[in-house]
């Protein structure tokens, strides 16, 4: 899809970069020491502290990803908002007071601190980085993908070198969250995770508000793809001819035929018990039609330019954009009848400057919105990729039409849809993803490094609650801004990601501008604590702690600084590298390797006296290889990075919570009770 | 200009005793929400059709479960505060000798 440059998006991005620049150079002044520059003094109020948790935490992956996920298949990408929200219960009840009572700067901190084992320190560190590091490609790939609408870019050519729109938001991002961070470390990461928490939870509210006063319609008949499946006559009319199936195409349920505009019309064959419907119609249109239902469809050509529905893509003349999507195809009757608290929330409307009862259903409540989608029939897309025979490929981009109810129960998604079905895989697959999900979060290093900016454990206690009770309404917001997006006639067939800002442009470019400045304001937030987190690793426990560099507190700072310009440019370069790949699967896999790396070292650290250092050492290291290895012998690594036939994939299934996590458990305590044992014989 | 930094200063709710309630109150509270997450994984996993029966003012269970589990997590957090401020006022009192009281340091920002 093409976008247009708006300027109201840039002018509002361009004020609150100002703005978190300016909070960032004027506290940088005061944030001179390593106490200072690692834990922000120890000082951070802690409601200020919570909200930041949600800044920290609510990534592109949770705002863009889910709501997109949601918008496209239903209830599938809640599971996801359920998962996050989840985790923060294993941080608030078991690690935060522990971890803030031992720690310093970083976690390697808490868990070393028995011990004092160089082994520990390297583990964690090391730990530490692979995680920040697989955490940020996603969140560098999303920013690259948000920078299109934002700015209307489009790739382009400089004295013969190609310049990437991509590459563009990735690098703007990476700079700008460097200097963010070399300028005042935690303190100004914490202040700007602070206004993006609490600008992405409000207007996300004022979204989801909009939404539920505008009520829900069905299709426009006027719609292109508001008509029912049609009688399609497969032979020549003047200015229409029908496309012979070739190549790839034979077998496969469409009809093809070139218009003399030089457009491609192509329809996907309706079904009745596995056999397409042919009729002969009445003496006016004589001869054998086919119902089928019309379908988008996109040509990337082998030099690289892209055809939709058989023309060059754009707005002009001789060119063809696809057409936004996503309506309801039929609403219950029930709700038709306007509800019963039509009048109060009609006052509302008007309240907050919307008067709207022009939707059939008029304005609804959270309740009786999902009901109505319940049982309504909503028209969702499927897609399938054909390799033509000159090598191009063409996406077609086809309807269909899915009952509300299938569409708001678990396993209505490709990731998720094996729930359904008997495969015992596919189910193990889900349950590890949960798990993953539910034991990451607490073991997530950005997310861990807050807790050294409050002054105690009972400071780090109510921040925690804040950031649940942020994070959980905004959670719970995606299902209903997922559910708006899908039925708004503003999707997007090519990009879930752009689901969330297109739906907001249903409702005027103001709104559009606010919620992806936010959005790129988000990917600041989450990247500018990443990088934090790594740099920490780097110059607190690698090189003063395991190198045993003899550095004051002056340099300390310095070093943090450089290794924070390092991690910024590689997570830049990683951003471009892996433009093409989908963003909250990474997101999944990090959880996972947070997960089996971290997780049973904090947890048996502190409920079992027997831990030793050698048991967490081992512990770390065999949690994080064994679950990065699991995942680079994967089907989804077979099929989109080495690009073999994914049955040849060495496990079962791709996420591998569910089996690297009680390893590491299994590790840390066979391997502290062989080293107890020695450590009791050479005392004796 | 000292690499080592001072010791953390403990405060007076951090006590080890009160360290030590507050842990044993969240265990209690972790494995009640873990059963209710549990549940909520093991009927998607082996029984999505039940996910579409209609419970809540006819909202099917999948969505009145995953809106439970949000709002039960504000449930259990919002317990989990009480039972600590119960610990500290608790322990408090035995320690009473210390002329420290934990209570009055809860909810200053």
């Amino acid at each position: 899809m093409t976008h247009e440059t708006s300027w109201t998006a840039i002018g509002v991005f361009a004020f609150f970069v100002a703005v978190v620049l300016g909070i960032s150079f004027y506290l940088g002044a005061k944030a001179k020491s390593a106490q200072g520059y690692y834990a922000a003094h120890g000082q951070i109020p802690w409601f200020v502290n919570g909200v930041a948790f949600a800044g920290d935490y609510l990534s592109a992956a949770s705002f863009l990803g889910i709501c997109g996920m949601i918008a496209f298949y239903g209830y599938d990408g809640f599971l996801y908002s359920i998962g996050y929200l989840a985790g923060w219960i294993v941080a608030l009840l078991v690690i935060a007071e522990p971890l803030k009572r031992l720690g310093k700067f970083t976690f390697a901190d808490a868990l070393d601190s028995q011990f004092n084992s160089r082994g520990i320190k390297l583990a964690a560190a090391i730990s530490t980085l692979v995680i920040s590091i697989f955490y940020l490609i996603p969140q560098m790939v999303g920013a690259g993908s948000l920078i299109r609408p934002l700015l209307g870019l489009h790739d382009f050519a400089v004295v013969g070198l190609n310049v990437s729109a991509h590459a563009i938001g990735v690098i703007l991002v990476g700079g700008i969250v460097t200097l963010i961070v070399v300028t005042a470390g935690m303190v100004s990461t914490t202040w700007v995770q602070f206004i993006k928490g609490g600008l992405l939870v409000i207007f996300c509210a004022v979204l989801t508000v909009m939404i539920l006063l505008r009520g829900l319609a069905e299709v426009p008949i006027t719609h292109e793809f508001g008509s029912p499946p049609a009688y399609i006559g497969m032979f020549d009319i003047p200015g229409e001819s029908v496309i012979a199936e070739s190549g790839n195409w034979k077998g496969k349920p469409y009809l093809r035929k070139l218009f003399s505009t030089g457009e491609v019309y192509t329809w996907r064959q309706e079904f009745q018990n596995g056999k397409p419907i042919i009729r002969q119609l009445n003496s006016s249109y004589p001869g054998e039609h086919t119902l089928a239902r019309l379908t988008q469809t996109v040509t990337v050509r082998p030099d690289g330019t892209t055809l939709v529905n058989g023309l060059p893509i754009g707005h002009g003349e001789k060119q063809r954009s696809l057409t936004s999507v996503g309506y309801i195809d039929k609403l219950p009757a029930w709700s038709l009848r306007k509800s019963r608290n039509r009048a109060e929330l009609l006052w509302l409307s008007t309240l907050v400057g919307q008067p709207n009862d022009q939707s059939p259903t008029g304005p609804l409540d959270p309740l009786t919105y999902i009901r109505t989608l319940q049982d309504s029939t909503i028209v969702l897309w499927g897609n399938e990729r054909v390799l033509e025979a000159d090598g191009s490929v063409t996406t077609v981009f086809f309807q269909k039409p899915t009952p509300g109810k299938e569409i708001l129960t678990p396993g209505g998604s490709p990731t998720f849809g094996g729930i359904r079905s008997n495969d015992w895989r596919k189910k193990l697959d889900f349950l590890s993803l949960m798990i993953a999900l539910f034991c990451g979060t607490a073991s997530l290093p950005h997310i861990l490094i807050r807790y050294y900016t409050v002054k105690d454990q009972a400071s780090a206690r109510k921040s925690t609650v804040v950031g649940i009770a942020t994070i959980g309404f905004f959670y719970i917001l995606t299902l209903f801004l997922g559910l708006g997006a899908m039925t708004s006639g503003t999707l997007d067939v090519t990009d879930s990601n752009m689901a969330a800002p297109l739906l907001a442009r249903s409702f005027g470019e103001l709104p559009f501008a606010v919620i992806s400045a936010i959005a790129f304001t988000t990917v600041l937030g989450t990247v500018s604590g990443l990088i934090m987190a790594a740099s920490g690793a780097v110059a607190h426990d690698i090189m003063a702690n395991f190198l045993r560099i003899e550095m004051n507190d002056h340099s300390k700072v310095r070093a943090g600084k450089i290794t924070a310009v390092i991690v910024g440019l590689v997570a830049m370069a990683l951003g471009i590298l892996f433009q093409k790949f989908n963003v909250t699967f990474l997101v999944g896999w990090a959880f996972n390797v947070a997960a089996s790396a971290n997780l049973p070292s904090l947890v048996m650290l502190l409920f079992w006296r027997g831990t030793t250092k050698q048991g967490i050492t081992a512990a770390i290291f065999v949690g994080m290889i064994s679950s990065l290895a699991w995942i680079l012998l994967s089907q989804q690594c077979y099929r989109d990075v080495y690009g073999l036939p994914p049955e040849q994939a060495l496990v079962p299934f791709s996420q591998p919570g569910i089996v690297t996590i009680p390893l590491g458990f299994l590790v840390l305590v066979a391997v502290s009770l062989v080293t107890q044992t020695k450590r009791a014989a050479t005392t004796q | 200009m000292n690499s080592t930094s001072p010791p953390a200063k403990p405060s007076t709710d951090d006590h080890p005793e009160v360290s030590a309630a507050n842990a044993r109150s969240g265990l209690v509270l972790f494995f009640i929400y873990l059963a209710f997450y549990a549940g909520f994984m093991g009927l998607a996993t082996f029984a999505p059709q039940a996910m579409a029966t209609p419970v809540l003012a006819g909202v099917n269970l999948a969505i009145t479960y995953g809106m439970g589990l949000i709002f039960g997590a504000l449930v259990i957090a919002a317990i989990y505060m009480w039972a600590c401020s119960r610990n500290a006022r608790l322990y408090g009192a035995a320690l009473g000798g210390t002329g420290v009281s934990p209570v009055s340091r809860g909810g200053q920002p």
